[in-house]
């Protein structure tokens, strides 16, 4: 991997150093055609540089489609965290304002009632719930019985005025109250055969002054309707979120000006309001009824903390910290895991990669000194346990280092075990190192037989007549020669047991898990794919770390796989 | 609700169209299950009766249930959902449901009347624990033991398993804090109907692993439903937790020397979810199939290949013998009156919350 064919090494008429003798003479060197020699020879050299790339085109695309781009979108992963502030775009904005002490002001509540309650209507409420549950214990169930306990709040004000007017829950008053008249003519057209697009609903002019809330609420209402849920808006009532925000305009604001379509029901709903017996929630009582959590201030802390796009808190999670409103802390002692298994990851890596290598290395020694054919069929056998299932040599473990398992049998039939003390051998950190010696074998063997089978017979022979002794012979020169194998091999066998977890997951127990198992876990069993996605980005940083440390240390020129 | 009812009632005129234009259906289907006899039972109870009717229908599996909510959520994700039916436990059915992968269902509209007239809501009962789950079976969690390995005093309660002194030996727990906790408390002394409340706090937690740590190095803990069977039979173990068919199995089928608890069985629930994001002629296929697949004698059937018992109500009386080994399967069933005196019945909205908590201090304790 040297860079043999770098212009400063050769004297010789490379394409570079043409180019390079072209710029040192005067005048433009002119090729056959009468065009400066400089620009046809980087023509020619650019057109080749394209061919060649055309010829990995296929490749090149092959991997970024199917393997930097998902691994970079599942990195990505581990700091996303839109989710909060799509669903609950009001809330974070006014939770931004809050200083995080005792709780929130009115308008977080009122925000969070909007919010939930579209969420609810799309039924993506209870993801969030999920997500933060998270964070927050309990947050799951607080938003499910939140979306069904929302309706309580808005349902008050859409019987008051139901009670009032009928009209109040029919679909058309509020269409000709909200509806630009343009609009509502087309509408019309369309709903009489429903073909094609529905026309988009637009606001009558002038309306978001008089009744704001009612208007944007109305119009988030009809946007969903039509674009959503597909359904003729003229057929569909508002939901009660839109009463809601109705009672909020009309209590704050002047109606008895207005003067537009269905000005008569809209000043009688005035005047209702504004009458002692009209019954009206606070948001926060109405979310207190639903759970008493929302009036704690936990969640509401956890929603701020979580509201900017990006979070490290699955980073902080995953090195067993946490993100609190006063910065990163550690996590409760009883519950931190994932730095020591992150340590006996690399700690269980690294004595398999040595088991492999004392192992391995006498065996790819005799492989590559026997004669071919004997080498050949020898070779199959360190071959037949990668043409196995995993799963069937793993499980061959269980049955041969389980209590009741084959060596135990045979220890304590020649007496070297008594019965009563039967070895443990599995589900622990041996039985986890003895199954991925195994497994891994082959990886380390290959790479150090094509290795040992290009260093020279002669060399030792040559040694040996110079009078070295045979452990100085082999010590001094041909050890030496078989080390780039080593290296690749354990490469190969250190990054492999590295992200290793069907093995451990059968044989490790408690004590040979690896950090793999738990971010399979996250992946398909806890959904929490962000925590994953940290936990991996942690372990690919920490195998390039260690390449980068292999490199400066033993130089990665020193490894061949032949 | 009025949207859900203006949904429900778009569905149910879906629902009646597709039965009239019956050409409006998918001609295959993709169902996920776990394998195994799990899966052999649904083919036999439900899937080979309903192709007889129809057979230009077909039924393809894939038996990824173990992985159904990760996969969900790719499939999802990447906007091409393959499965039409997807069979997974109901604490899965849950998550899925909260995550919006899984289609709620009005079960007065999707599931048929009991065989007695009863109404498929009335049917299932509490059976239906989320919007999105049609309940299938109930199994249940419960303790297998040596017979011959337990000395002459077989166990009858739970609390052996924390008796080290009158069952010295091996146990097999399963590697989740879920079941393990609720019974660590229990043969710690707290009340049945207080478990969840005492589990629910820092303190209880503690006392709950306190009480598993008494028997922690004695302790093989299993991921794989097959564990503890294999290790009974081996005899790694004397005692072990797993689900009661595969008890039944290793018992009445293999007949080997083990014996088992239905003291403080943990039920469970195991049904079928519809994903969503299915094109209109495969969720017309996959609903006529549920319709006929949940019907009272389907349910029944089932029971004749493993000995899950019936999610409807109006099954348990036409619960028969095995199909094969011919031995009578009522008294097998988790439900039947004399193995539940003494059961519990799985929180689901409590593990939901809890479960990410508590999994990481059970997790961080099992590795000290």
């Amino acid at each position: 991997m040297s860079d043999a064919t770098g212009p400063d090494k050769f004297d010789g008429p490379t394409p570079d150093n043409a180019l390079r003798q072209a710029n040192k003479t005067s005048g433009p060197m002119l090729a056959a055609d009468g065009k400066p020699l400089k620009k046809s020879l980087s023509r020619a050299l650019r057109r080749q540089k394209l061919r060649a790339l055309m010829l990995i085109a296929p490749l090149l695309i092959f991997v970024l489609v199917s393997f930097i781009a998902p691994i970079a979108d599942m990195l990505f992963r581990s700091v996303e965290n839109q989710i909060v502030s799509d669903t609950m775009p009001r809330t974070t904005e006014v939770l931004g304002a809050w200083d995080g002490q005792d709780l929130p002001p009115e308008e977080a509540f009122e925000a969070a009632y909007y919010d939930l309650y579209i969420a609810a209507e799309q039924r993506i409420h209870t993801r969030l719930g999920s997500r933060l549950n998270y964070e927050l214990t309990g947050a799951s169930s607080l938003f499910r019985k939140s979306g069904r306990g929302l309706d309580d709040i808005g349902e008050v004000y859409q019987d008051q005025f139901e009670d009032l007017d009928e009209n109040w829950d029919e679909p058309m008053p509020w269409i000709e109250l909200m509806g630009d008249p343009d609009w509502l003519a087309e509408q019309q057209e369309w709903a009489a055969d429903e073909e094609g697009r529905q026309p988009r609903f637009e606001l009558r002019e002038g309306i978001d002054e008089i009744l704001p809330r009612s208007a944007a609420q109305y119009a988030i209402f009809a946007d969903f309707t039509q674009r959503v849920e597909e359904d003729n808006l003229l057929e569909e009532e508002p939901w009660s979120a839109v009463h809601t925000a109705l009672y909020q305009d009309l209590a704050s604001g002047d109606v008895s000006s207005y003067s537009g379509p269905r000005a008569d029901m809209l000043q009688a709903a005035a005047a209702l309001v504004a009458s002692p017996e009209f019954e009206t929630v606070a948001f926060i009582d109405g979310f207190e009824e639903i759970d008493e959590d929302w009036i704690e201030p936990p969640i509401w802390r956890t929603i701020k903390l979580y509201s900017p796009n990006y979070t490290s808190g699955y980073f902080l999670n995953s090195i067993d910290m946490q993100l609190t409103p006063d910065g990163a802390e550690a996590r409760p002692e009883n519950e931190q895991i994932y730095m020591l298994l992150f340590k006996r990851t690399l700690f269980m890596s690294l004595v398999i990669t040595l088991s492999c290598i004392l192992l391995g290395y006498p065996v790819a020694y005799i492989l590559s000194n026997l004669p071919m054919r004997t080498a050949n069929l020898l070779m199959i056998l360190v071959l037949l346990p990668f043409w196995t299932s995993l799963l069937v040599r793993t499980s061959a473990w269980k049955v041969m280092l389980q209590q009741q398992g084959v060596i135990n049998d045979v220890l304590v039939w020649i007496g070297l075990v008594a019965d009563e003390q039967r070895l443990t051998m599995i589900n622990n950190q041996f039985g986890t190192i003895v199954a991925m010696t195994h497994i891994l074998l082959p990886f380390m063997i290959l790479p150090m037989y094509s290795v040992m089978s290009t260093i020279p017979p002669s060399y030792v022979r040559a040694a040996k007549s110079l009078g070295a002794t045979n452990w100085t012979t082999f010590w001094r020169v041909y050890f030496p020669q078989s080390i780039p194998g080593i290296g690749a091999g354990s490469i190969l066998v250190f990054i492999l047991s590295i992200g290793y977890y069907i093995t451990p997951e059968i044989v490790g127990g408690t004590t040979g898990t690896f950090i793999s198992n738990r971010i399979a876990y996250h992946i398909s069993s806890s959904l929490n794919w962000g925590l994953a996605a940290a936990l991996g980005t942690i372990l690919l940083a920490v195998v390039l770390l260690l390449y980068w440390a292999y490199d400066r240390i033993v130089g990665i020129d020193n490894v061949k796989l032949g | 609700m009025k949207l859900t009812k203006t949904l429900l009632a778009s569905t149910a005129l879906t629902v009646s169209a597709g039965a009239v234009a019956a050409q409006d259906m998918a001609d295959s289907m993709t169902l996920v299950s776990w394998g195994g006899a799990y899966q052999r039972s649904q083919d036999e109870a439900y899937v080979k009766p309903y192709l007889e009717m129809h057979p230009d229908v077909s039924v393809s599996w894939d038996e990824s249930s173990n992985e159904a909510v990760a996969r969900l959520r790719a499939m999802n994700e990447a906007g091409n959902i393959t499965w039409d039916l997807v069979d997974v436990v109901a604490a899965d059915a849950i998550r899925l449901c909260d995550e919006g992968l899984a289609m709620e269902y009005d079960p007065e509209d999707l599931l048929a009347e009991g065989d007695d007239g009863t109404s498929a809501e009335d049917d299932f009962g509490d059976l239906i624990v989320s919007d999105c789950f049609i309940p299938q079976i109930v199994y249940s969690t419960t303790v297998g033991y040596r017979t011959d390995l337990v000395g002459d005093t077989a166990p009858t309660d739970i609390c052996a398993l924390f008796d080290l002194e009158a069952y010295p030996g091996k146990r097999a727990l399963e590697r989740r804090p879920i079941n393990n906790m609720e019974w660590a408390l229990y043969c710690d002394g707290v009340a049945k109907d207080e478990i969840y409340d005492v589990l629910e706090t820092p303190e209880g937690q503690d006392r709950a692993l306190a009480k598993l740590d008494s028997i922690k190095d004695e302790t093989v803990w299993w991921s794989a439903g097959a564990d503890t069977p294999q290790l009974l039979a081996d005899g790694e173990v004397i005692m072990g937790s797993t689900y009661n068919g595969r008890l039944f199995s290793v018992i009445e089928e293999q007949d080997q020397p083990v014996g088992m608890l239905w003291d403080m069985q943990v039920f469970d629930l195991d049904g079928w979810i519809i994903p969503t994001g299915l094109s209109d002629e495969s969720l017309a296929r996959v609903k006529d199939f549920v319709m006929f697949a949940t019907d009272t004698q389907r349910l029944a059937d089932q029971a004749k290949y493993i000995s899950y018992g019936p999610a409807r109500q109006s099954s348990a009386p036409l619960v028969g013998e095995h199909a094969e080994l011919g031995i009578e399967m009522a008294p097998h069933m988790p439900t039947d009156p004399a193995n539940a005196e003494n059961t519990l019945l799985y929180n689901y909205e409590f593990w939901a919350d809890y479960r990410d908590d508590i999994d990481a201090k059970f997790q961080s304790w099992l590795a000290q």
